[in-house]
């Protein structure tokens, strides 16, 4: 090519790890949008009970634990980037606490709704659309959580510096959206379709 | 023809003897995009074979009334399989190789954003395709269902219920499609983030080569489009296995659902398969007009155009089931809408080739008949999209005479194209013109043997989907004619893959250029190293490689 430079501009181009972790947010909110919507479009529909009414709590607490485990996974990243890896390595085990503790509340639920309320996938359309949706948010949750407490471990053995900042974004970024279609599903399973 | 010196095309190291088992596992472990890509298309091609095969076994049973060729239960499976294996291990695998296989090269890059993705991402697709063909194996099950998928390659509920698909068959459909999809949407992240962060020095949005534009907004589409499959195959698993009731409507679930959801993702999906189609086109009818591409900057905004406007079509495949009259003008009216970029498009192919020097070379033959054949079904597509007109001849021959011509005489002549385009890129040898010309005739015969006279059995009212008719209601020489056209077809593909091997192994040697042609994947050595240029090349216009043959008169002057 020719040697004739066009521009001494410098050639920025966007990180890799964000924009594929942002195509992969595009793809995930498609599928919870499928699901999302064949719940609103069976809300009301089962042939018989229980109906959401009876059987369903609002999860104020275990919803606040995950939420707030979005502002401490950011701290985490923060302190990273400022190069303080001993606060790093707190807020990030807080993180994966708060995030085994939201698990530990859904485990709880379901149990309840099992045992207690005899409420399963196959009872009717509610428990269908119910478990799927809300298994389908625990499911990433799990993911999620396997993908923390790898860091958390790598953490723990003084693996995770400065330079791995970026990293560690993306792997906030998916933890973010883990936390925000819980907005969504908090919203479309316990107050909407209630 | 122009010869090129570029600087960053590299020597070509003499390949050392490496045995047989050797060279295997490196193809097994590779994770260059170039290998991978050729893997796709080999694999793609592969099942383009069985697929082709068994539609040759449905024409067979159809080319009288009343024949007992096959049962009426083979002949779903063919069905089913053939529409499965064409759009999921034939389509997308060729495709996806493509893109994969240029668009590293024709940005100026290494290889992939994600290279050990990329392997991930075409082995699933590729195992995909062999989970549904060993249904033919395993599927039998403890219930005595079928052996192989009959429930169509739509596979609508009711039919996909426990009630109805005894066995496994349906959950060997519903798998493979399933983990082949997460490989397309593999790709589709990897190729987004490739386009974006891995050009070369000076290539922008605005020079990228069109090729490069349209897989982008490809990509785009399937990360939209495959995951609402996935979601309704979920939703599916979980009816079979756990006995949910999304689907089921004897528990209040809705059979209709199923359809939504399928046809949101069906729909784009066919812009999943055509606008790569148009990215070929787009790269081939200039080269061999010997002028620029006609309206560059309004060819990127019909295809992110095609892209938005193709999610909201989808209900038209559904007119028939009796949605509310909003709904239905809604659909007929987007329908209707997305036809004017895709016309823009065609009549930016005509006015590159206006007064063009046009070299009807085999590329060039087939963008050609693509563009009569594209055009025959867009306005059949048109007709299909008013539904009063579409309440007539869903369901009928019409319609699939319709998406024939879209995935056979536009998609497939655009593959062939492609083949015959770049096959000297990547082996370094061209395919035999002689052999191209018989090949692109005798597919231009048969196709339209095959599919031309179905619209008039569709006009006859021969509904899709059966296994035989009576006879003495004039379907028979619709019918006739177009199973004859088979021959022609099948001789046609014959022809091509004659050529393949025969080229491999004599043919003429095609040097890094051999069509003179501007983007980058040319200015590296046929095939291509492994690390594509010695030196990382820098652009400063859509034509790099014109402005490298022509300093005193380059393109970036004017663009």
């Amino acid at each position: 090519m020719t040697a004739a430079v066009a521009s001494a501009a410098e050639w920025r181009l966007p990180d890799r790890g964000r924009v594929a972790i942002a195509a992969l947010i595009v793809a995930e909110t498609a599928i919870f949008t499928i699901f999302v919507a064949a719940y609103l479009y069976y809300v009301g529909k089962s042939l018989g009970g229980p109906t959401p009414r009876e059987v369903l709590h609002l999860p104020v607490l275990i919803s606040i634990l995950l939420w707030s485990s979005s502002v401490t996974i950011h701290l985490a990243v923060r302190a990273l980037r400022a190069a303080r890896l001993r606060s790093f390595t707190l807020w990030w085990f807080a993180t994966v606490a708060l995030g085994a503790l939201f698990l530990a509340g859904t485990g709880l639920e379901w149990y309840r709704l099992i045992f207690h309320e005899g409420l399963t996938i196959r009872t009717n359309l509610f428990g269908t659309t119910y478990y799927s949706l809300v298994g389908l948010h625990a499911s990433h949750v799990i993911v999620g959580l396997v993908m923390l407490t790898t860091v958390f471990a790598f953490a723990l053995g003084g693996r995770v510096k400065e330079e791995h900042a970026v990293r560690t974004e993306v792997l906030s970024l998916y933890w973010h959206f883990v936390d925000a279609v819980w907005v969504v599903v908090f919203l479309v399973v316990y107050v909407v379709g209630r | 023809m122009a010869t090129v010196d570029p600087s960053f095309a590299a020597p070509v190291p003499a390949p050392a003897r490496i045995s047989v088992p050797g060279r295997l596992h490196e193809w097994v472990v590779s994770v260059d995009h170039k290998r991978l890509g050729l893997m796709y298309i080999a694999s793609g091609l592969l099942f383009f074979v069985v697929a082709g095969l068994e539609a040759t076994v449905m024409r067979i049973q159809l080319a009288v009334p009343e024949n007992h060729f096959v049962s009426p239960q083979v002949f779903n499976q063919m069905m089913t399989l053939h529409g499965t294996t064409m759009v999921f291990f034939v389509g997308m695998p060729i495709l996806l190789g493509f893109a994969n296989y240029l668009v590293p090269l024709m940005i100026g890059a290494r290889d992939m954003a994600y290279p050990r993705l990329n392997a991930f991402s075409f082995w699933m697709s590729l195992f995909g395709g062999l989970l549904l063909y060993s249904s033919f194996l395993a599927a039998e099950g403890l219930f005595g269902g079928s052996s192989a998928p009959d429930v169509g390659w739509f596979a609508y509920a009711p039919l996909t219920s426990l009630t109805f698909s005894r066995g496994n068959a349906t959950d060997y459909w519903n798998l493979a499609l399933l983990v082949s999809g997460v490989g397309s949407i593999g790709t589709a992240i990897n190729l987004i983030a490739t386009t974006l962060c891995l050009r070369c020095r000076g290539m922008t949005l605005g020079k990228m080569p069109l090729f490069v534009w349209l897989n982008f907004v490809v990509s785009c589409l399937i990360l939209v489009a495959i995951s609402p499959l996935t979601a309704a195959q979920i939703m599916l698993l979980l009816d079979r296995f756990l006995g949910a009731h999304f689907f089921d409507t004897q528990a209040g679930g809705s059979a209709l659902l199923w359809q939504h959801f399928f046809w949101i993702f069906g729909h784009p999906e066919v812009y999943v398969l055509m606008l790569p189609g148009f990215a070929f086109v787009s790269e081939i009818v200039p080269v061999f007009s010997r002028k620029v591409i006609f309206g560059y900057p309004i060819m990127v905004a019909a295809t992110v155009a095609i892209g938005f406007i193709s999610l909201s079509v989808w209900a038209h495949h559904m007119f028939v089931v009796g949605m509310a009259p909003a709904a239905n003008t809604f659909f007929a009216v987007s329908t209707m809408i997305i036809s004017v970029p895709t016309g823009i498009k065609i009549f930016n192919w005509l006015a590159t080739m206006w007064g063009g020097k046009i070299r009807f070379a085999p590329p060039m033959l087939f963008c050609i008949a693509f563009l009569f054949q594209f055009l025959c079904a867009g306005l059949t597509g048109i007709m299909l999209a008013c539904a009063p007109f579409d309440w007539q001849l869903s369901d009928s021959y019409f319609v699939v005479a319709h998406f024939h011509y879209v995935l056979v005489g536009s998609l497939l002549f655009t593959i062939f194209a492609a083949i015959y385009y770049w096959f000297p890129k990547a082996t370094g040898r061209m395919l035999d013109e002689t052999l191209g010309r018989w090949h692109f005739w005798l597919l231009v015969i048969g196709f339209n043997m095959t599919f031309l006279p179905q619209h008039f059995a569709g006009f006859a009212g021969m509904p899709r989907r059966i296994y035989t008719y009576e006879p003495g209601r004039g379907f028979e020489i619709w019918n006739q004619v177009s199973s004859a056209g088979v021959i022609f077809q099948a001789a046609a593909v014959a022809c091509f893959l004659v050529n393949v091997i025969h080229s491999l192994l004599r043919g003429e040697r095609a040097g890094s250029d051999p069509w003179d042609a501007w983007t980058l994947e040319w200015a590296t050595s046929s095939p291509p190293p492994a690390y594509n240029f010695e030196e990382l090349p820098e652009v400063r216009s859509r034509r790099p490689l014109w402005d490298l043959k022509h300093p005193d008169d380059p393109d970036w002057r004017f663009e």
